[in-house]
């Protein structure tokens, strides 16, 4: 055990390495851009540098001359196929090779084909378009925007919360504040670029792709290209990052399909960082209004939340974030209002805690900011106002540690030692500032299904089509699988990020490790009843134990009266060499159609705020240290320490690593992350990582992470609480505090950059 | 990326004749047909997005001369031959000794692969980051002249406030050059006219209606060492970045200082300022306002501020005259504090 390697507490399974570490840290990992695919030819992008207009024409005799080129393909050339549709496995309904109108900067105007990649991409440069240019909306302050309430847009956000009447309860309060916050553009940036490879069999289609989703985007591929999804296969063995950018398929992949067909070998295109900045989802600006009332007591008595959203013009992608918000403390009584902003820009999507980074980071925010108010201490305030039941319908928590999250970080954090009067804190030229913040996600689950394959030799096969998108996955599932049927965890082989496996539902709204774990549970219980009625049955080795409880270990039948049956042995006797069962979960509450959905690739989500018994979110609670220069004002964050409850944790070491990642990636949301827009041209100027900030190593000093034990039988079978982006949600809220108790300066527009605190 | 000629000429003389030979003597360095390759962590970036097209690329890395290797010191002078990289010069313990700044100012700069490639002659005729320019399919007057320049109305965070004209606001981004520039550095140069000697001050070339050209190159001019002289004062000196995250970014504002006190007055300080200026920034009336002064905060702002008296804000890059100033002042504090 070591601090990668935290020790396991009660509720919690063994810190087991990666199963696919030592593949990853040797780059021996098959990423899918590596996967060999016979003779290759490469593709690239070329793409519009208008965000609004229409295409008059395309000059690409230029491009055809390149030697080396091979095809390319262009707007008309998609007549035959239909266009992409916008939802959970589509990124956009713009299909931009169908029609001439231009809908936002980057937008793909033609794939050229070639035997070389530097071919195919000298081509893209050379290609022209003539276009009859509009003026566009860029953001929130740009001209022609559209204005629209959010509620009812999209499945997952169906009405604005609301409980009590605020507007008295505010009137009334004794004690106040009203401020807006914004939380800025941003970029996904995986280092794993975004890439197709795609080829025909025949009426054969295999796509190798980064994919969150395998199985919805075989069923939406085959629709668009209009081909039976028997004949689609879609193969992402591994992730190198995804964060929702691999989500929901991009129009992309089809084009790339089509390319293919056309030359009749397979087509590889990887896009460069630049153009996956327009051709990719990403998480939009937001912007929020917040209003809390309160007595001096501290009780919160009114609670409103406004949020503004930007989408595309097409497609009303909605994060609507209120719904948590609206549940997080006591608030009395409760108002929330999301607008969508709809600008000349490409279609938003999930992007790590879609909803919960830009909303909790408001209200938590604000949070601090009334504590000032009412001269309280910040986790003094959120426990006088931590409910006992849900504040909108009233339902209980499945479970809330959130206290002693809070407990548990500021004992290691030593809070205590902070003292509250703001700029009081220095060491030599450095101005300290400590901050928390509350971190919240929803707990979800979706249907699954899993394959499990045990044979004589105690050799296990996990089957599953989710996707190893670098959490993890593959590791839990292999130890339910090892723990459930008594094997170690090196006989255990885990196969993911293939459509042709059972289906899984999309790697996303941190409902993996629930869902996976619960359909394999589901597999290796059939697989051990099978086996165990073999056992005590007549013949069996273990007949007449048939009254003993059983239980598998060390690749052995066990039996509570002593009395134990080696697994080959069992097998001998069951004349079978292997033993296999499909298994299909569906959660509580699954709607019937559920299963069909599965297949269909849609996932039905449960949990969250959607469940009629109660409520399910995980929690945590994070501390941050920041040092301003009292010359330079840069920030830095010397120490962060979060304490998470989220029920069963399955893997000590892959959790940590998580939360880690979530809380560094924090630090980025709240210091440096920013996709800059050219307000004139609806254009994105930082499109790389030089200009496109994140944290390096010397960024990250100190960070803690503390697991606090919970059991929550409810959430699913499984007992386990998604934790994948519970990490991220309190960080840039705490570091906002923690500037103010530095500085005195409340920074409520991010990112928190120099200027804000050098003027 | 378009095809291109790739030669290794076997040494100096070799590399100016190939460029004579193919390079329009008219030609800016960063236009002509042929241009040379060090570390290329500079020029291959811009060949792949399309803002540089040279037809020929002269790798400079088979040159045999040994001198344009090595650092040399002697005489009052720390010689760099032009081909020594970056993590090399700032390794090197006695220009750490004798001249902090210089190494520091290698040191904060860029990343540990890249200074494991980027040489020193590169580093000082890096391009600017400016983002309109790195985009071929915006206007700028440095890559396609007379076309405008989109950052002037656009997102100007990162751009320059001193030294800008009408046709062009970017940054001159290198840390090096600020070191160089204010030790009086010069740069030995070999090229069709022969060799020669120009002062560091006058290699880089303010944009004015002319940002195209940005240095007093010609195209066959081959930069073959950098001299720095050094005396006992320029052990008190340093160079302080201050930028968007602690490591891995350009600077927001830097400052590079030299101070030969006496006591705690002030003989003669040297100055130079990065992240805020189109070219390496000599800040000669903040090394006046210095001049025989006893140092403290104050006298420390009344240089900063003269030191930005001319400064022209844009909308996004204001910040950089109070962040530029609060630099200066803590880096001339700093200085005055190291124990040397
Ligand atoms: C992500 C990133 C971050 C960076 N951060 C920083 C930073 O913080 N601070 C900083 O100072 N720099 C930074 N850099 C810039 C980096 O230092 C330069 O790219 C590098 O120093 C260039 O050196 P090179 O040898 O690779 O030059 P090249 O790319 O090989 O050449 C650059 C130019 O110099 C010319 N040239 C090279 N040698 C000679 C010679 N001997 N005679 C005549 N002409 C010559 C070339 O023709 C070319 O025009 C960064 C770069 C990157 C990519
Ligand atoms: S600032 Fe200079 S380099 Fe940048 S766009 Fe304007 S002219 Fe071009």
């Amino acid at each position: 055990m070591n601090q990668a390697a935290p020790a396991p507490k009660e509720n919690m399974g063994q810190p087991v390495p990666r199963i696919d570490a030592r593949l990853k840290v040797t780059g021996q990992a098959g990423y899918s851009a590596d996967l060999a695919a016979g003779n290759v030819a490469y593709a690239a992008l070329a793409t519009s540098t208008i965000a609004k207009g229409a295409i008059q024409a395309l000059h690409l005799d230029r491009a055809r001359a390149v030697p080396g080129v091979l095809d390319i393909v262009s707007i008309g050339d998609m007549d035959q196929i239909e266009k992409p549709k916008f939802g959970n496995t589509g990124a956009s309904s713009i299909g931009p090779l169908h029609d001439k109108t231009v809908f936002h900067d980057g937008q793909i105007i033609a794939l050229t084909i070639a035997e070389s990649f530097e071919a195919a991409e000298e081509a893209a440069m050379l290609i022209e378009a003539d276009y009859a240019q509009e003026n566009p909306s860029a953001s929130f302050d740009s001209q022609g925007t559209k204005i629209e309430p959010a509620a009812g847009k999209s499945p997952m956000y169906k009405e604005d919360a609301k409980v009590g009447d605020f507007d008295s309860a505010y009137a009334s309060a004794e004690v106040k504040i009203d401020q807006k916050y914004s939380t800025p553009t941003q970029h996904h940036n995986p280092i794993e670029l975004f890439s197709t490879t795609a080829w025909w069999q025949g009426d054969q289609l295999t796509v190798h792709e980064p994919s969150q989703n395998v199985t919805g985007w075989k069923i939406e591929l085959a629709r668009q290209l209009k081909i039976d999804p028997a004949n689609v296969r879609i193969i992402s063995p591994y992730v190198g990052g995804a964060f929702g950018s691999k989500g929901p398929m991009t129009a992309r992949t089809a084009i790339v399909a089509v390319a293919a067909r056309r030359v009749g070998r397979p087509v590889r295109c990887v896009v460069s960082r630049m153009q996956a900045f327009g051709t990719q989802t990403y998480r939009a600006e937001t912007r929020h209004r917040i209003r809390i009332g309160a007595g001096k007591d501290g009780h919160i008595t009114a609670f409103a939340h406004e949020g503004w959203e930007v989408t595309s013009r097409p497609d009303p992608y909605v994060v609507g974030g209120a719904s948590a918000t609206a549940r997080m403390y006591n608030y009395g009584s409760v108002l929330t209002h999301v607008s969508l902003v709809r600008a000349d820009r490409n279609t938003p999507g999930y992007m790590r805690s879609p909803p919960e980074t830009p909303y909790v980071y408001a209200l938590e925010n604000a949070m601090d900011e009334m504590a000032v108010a009412l001269g309280m201490d910040p986790i003094e305030f959120r426990r006088i106002n931590e409910p006992q039941k849900e504040p909108i319908g009233g339902k209980p928590f499945s479970s809330r540690s959130l206290l002693k999250c809070y407990e548990q970080a500021a004992r290691a954090f030593g809070w205590s030692r902070r003292e509250a009067r703001v700029g009081s804190m220095r060491d030599g030229d450095w101005l300290v500032g400590m901050g928390c913040a509350t971190a919240i996600y929803p707990t979800a689950v979706a249907p699954c299904a899993a394959r499990i394959r045990l044979t004589a030799d105690g050799q296990v096969r996990v089957q599953c089509g989710s996707h190893e998108i670098g959490t993890g996955v593959r590791t839990v599932a292999g130890q339910m699988a090892a723990e459930r049927l008594g094997v170690d965890l090196d006989k255990v082989s885990v196969e993911m990020g293939d459509s042709a496996l059972p289906p899984a539902p999309v790697s996303g709204g941190s409902i993996s490790t629930a869902s996976v774990c619960s359909a394999v549970l589901k597999a290796c219980d059939a697989v051990r009843q099978k086996l165990f009625a073999a056992a005590v049955g007549e013949g069996g080795p273990l007949a007449g134990s048939g009254n003993a409880k059983l239980d598998m270990a060390g690749e052995k039948i066990v039996a509570d009266d002593g009395k134990s049956a080696a697994l080959s042995d069992l097998f001998k006797t069951m004349q079978i060499g292997a033993i296999e069962e499909y298994a299909e979960f569906a959660p509580r509450g699954s709607s019937p159609e559920a299963l069909k959905k599965l297949y269909a690739g849609e996932s039905e989500f449960h949990g969250g705020d959607q469940d009629q018994d109660s409520v399910k979110y995980a929690f945590g609670a994070e501390f941050v240290e920041v040092r301003v220069n009292s010359h330079t004002r840069e920030v830095r964050v010397p120490r962060l320490v979060g304490a998470f409850a989220a029920g069963r944790i399955m893997n000590t070491r892959t959790a940590r690593s998580q939360l880690m990642g979530g809380m560094i990636w924090g630090i980025g949301q709240a210091l440096h992350e920013a996709t800059e827009i050219d307000q004139r041209h609806a254009r994105y100027v930082n499109r790389d990582l030089q200009d496109y900030l994140v944290p390096v190593n010397a960024d990250i000093k100190e960070v803690e992470v503390i697991l606090v034990p919970e059991i929550d039988h409810e959430v699913n079978p499984a007992g386990v609480k998604g934790l994948g982006e519970l990490g991220n949600v309190g960080t840039a809220a705490a570091v906002a505090s923690a500037v103010y108790h530095a500085t005195g300066k409340r920074i409520r527009d991010l990112p928190i950059r120099i200027e804000d605190l050098v003027t | 990326m378009r095809p291109f000629v790739y030669e290794r000429p076997a040494d100096v003389s070799a590399a100016v004749a190939v460029a004579s030979r193919f390079a329009d003597q008219q030609d800016q360095p960063t236009k002509a047909d042929v241009q040379f390759i060090a570390g290329a962590t500079n020029l291959a970036d811009y060949m792949k997005l399309g803002v540089a097209k040279p037809k020929r690329l002269l790798d400079l890395n088979a040159l045999r001369e040994p001198t344009l290797r090595q650092i040399k010191i002697g005489d009052g002078i720390i010689r760099f031959g032009a081909l020594v990289r970056m993590g090399e010069a700032a390794d090197n313990d006695d220009v750490r000794r004798i001249c902090p700044l210089l190494s520091e100012s290698l040191k904060l700069a860029a990343s540990g692969q890249i200074r494991n490639m980027a040489s020193l002659a590169g580093n000082v005729l890096q391009r600017t980051r400016c983002e309109y320019f790195r985009e071929t399919s915006w206007p700028c007057n440095k890559r396609d002249p007379g076309s405008g320049c989109a950052a002037m109305e656009g997102f100007n965070r990162q751009h320059a406030v001193l030294g800008t004209s009408d046709g062009c606001i970017a940054t001159y981004h290198g840390d090096f050059a600020q070191a160089l520039i204010a030790l009086d550095a010069t740069v030995e140069i070999e090229g069709k006219r022969g060799a020669r000697r120009m002062e560091f001050a006058k290699l880089h070339r303010l944009p004015g209606d002319t940002p195209d050209i940005e240095t007093n190159l010609a195209p066959d001019d081959v930069i073959v060492a950098i001299e720095v002289p050094f005396a006992a004062w320029s052990r008190r000196s340093h160079y302080l970045k201050i930028r968007d995250r602690e490591s891995y970014a350009f600077a927001l504002a830097s400052a590079a200082v030299a101070l030969d006190l006496d006591g705690n007055m002030i003989r003669h300080a040297r100055i130079a300022l990065g992240g805020v200026a189109t070219v390496p920034w000599r800040a000669k009336a903040a090394e006046e306002a210095l001049q025989g002064k006893t140092l403290d905060q104050e006298v420390a702002e009344t240089a900063a501020d003269a030191a930005f008296a001319e400064a022209q804000p844009r909308r996004y890059n204001a910040f950089k005259i109070p962040l530029g100033k609060r630099t200066l002042v803590r880096a001339l504090l700093e200085t005055r504090d190291m124990k040397v």
